[in-house]
């Protein structure tokens, strides 16, 4: 396949994941469909790194892949604290700065 | 799958274009419905499974692509432990976390879908206009070896990077400690204050469980107390509402053997009329939530 394609494969799948990310409202749903997003922009780095013939592109989405890992980790931590507090994952109850 | 590794990894021959092809369609089939399914379930176990699905798929595409080492990194890293992290996370918080389905905002799924369609169609306008050519030969990027290749990358272009993820790691190890952590505000209990506090609740013992009848040894029977009544704290509470929606009583008192024999008739038939409705039940429970 031309690179083209993955790279029309990797918008579609970043454009569902942001879709997900306006509709949902329970956090670690919201949190998933970011990784959705962190995904499809690796294949697209992968898909560039294979059109140029070198492998820039895939050190880019390992970095990538790594800091999304330690996001997870720092991300999940923040909601199970605000579970804690409000008893709740949705970010609807989340709103102690709204007021 | 061996196949696929080894030719897009190894000796840097090219794999046939018509499995790449058809491979392509399959993966990005399956990656695409199991992304919209992601965002349409309910349940957010069901969200990560859909997950998954479309991760594994990614990895399949990277192994085609000539990247055989981020194929493995996608299965162990994302699949296989950022994944399974939300998974703990979703444990610990309530797998009934699921989603209200009441908006609070008037019209913003339909809005946030109308913005996804149009962005959708800003970028692939936006991409088609752009020439992208035809793919290198994987022999260009994989001369020696992907491996090979991508360790030179990292320790020499991109050392300065690399050793600053390491920070970004231990900084996030260490946020993720600071974060989940709980100061304990009460004082464990004593082993003299949990002694005393089993007496004063008038059940010294361990709770009792599940009893055996001559009819029934099921674990909706409850068990004897020494004084020959039953005590309904021995049976789990989901199962004593599965039998009041069944409309069973498991405590009927039964004399002759034909009266046994009629209540085995019984039960069997509310067991079959139970199962043969389990999209009812399956709806039930998810009411429930």
């Amino acid at each position: 396949m031309s690179p083209a394609a993955y790279v029309f494969l990797s918008v579609i799948l970043f454009v569902i994941g942001g879709v997900g990310v306006l509709v949902r409202r329970n956090a670690i749903v919201i949190f998933m469909c970011v990784e959705l997003m962190l995904n499809a922009c690796n294949l697209a780095f992968v898909a560039f790194s294979r059109l140029h013939g070198n492998l820039d592109g895939q050190v880019v989405a390992f970095f990538v892949m790594v800091v999304a890992a330690a996001e997870v980790v720092v991300g999940l931590a923040i909601l199970m604290a605000i579970y804690r507090a409000r008893k709740s994952a949705s970010v609807d109850d989340a709103n102690l700065l709204k007021y | 799958m061996t196949h696929v590794l080894l030719a897009a990894g190894g000796g840097g021959t090219n794999l046939d274009p018509l499995y790449g092809k058809v491979a392509f369609w399959i993966l990005a089939t399956v990656a695409v419905s199991a992304a919209l399914a992601m965002i349409c379930v309910r349940q957010a176990v069901h969200c990560a499974l859909m997950l998954a699905v479309v991760m594994l798929s990614l990895a399949l595409l990277y192994a085609i692509e000539g990247a055989p080492f981020l194929a493995a990194v996608q299965v162990i890293v994302y699949t296989g432990a950022v994944l399974m992290l939300f998974l703990f996370v979703m444990m610990l918080i309530g797998v009934s976390s699921a989603d209200s389905l009441v908006e609070t905002i008037r019209g913003q799924r339909v809005w946030a879908g109308i913005g996804g369609v149009a962005f959708l169609v800003l970028l692939i306008v936006g991409i088609g206009h752009a020439a992208i050519g035809n793919a290198a030969p994987q022999t260009a990027a994989n001369s020696t070896d992907n491996l090979t290749g991508l360790a030179t990358l990292i320790f020499t272009t991109y050392v300065f990077p690399f050793e600053a993820t390491s920070a970004l790691l231990i900084t996030a190890a260490l946020g993720g400690m600071v974060l989940a952590h709980r100061e304990r505000t009460t004082p464990k209990p004593t082993q003299r204050e949990v002694a005393r506090r089993k007496v004063a609740s008038r059940q010294v013992s361990p709770e009792p469980p599940p009893g055996v009848y001559a009819l029934h040894n099921a674990v909706d029977m409850p068990a004897l107390l020494p004084d020959g009544s039953t005590t309904k704290r021995s049976v789990s509470r989901a199962i004593s509402q599965r039998d009041l929606d069944l409309g069973r009583d498991p405590q009927v008192s039964v004399t002759s053997d034909l009266e046994v024999e009629e209540r085995i008739e019984a039960e069997r038939q509310i067991e079959a009329a139970a199962r043969g409705r389990p999209a009812g039940l399956g709806q039930r429970e998810g009411d429930a939530q």
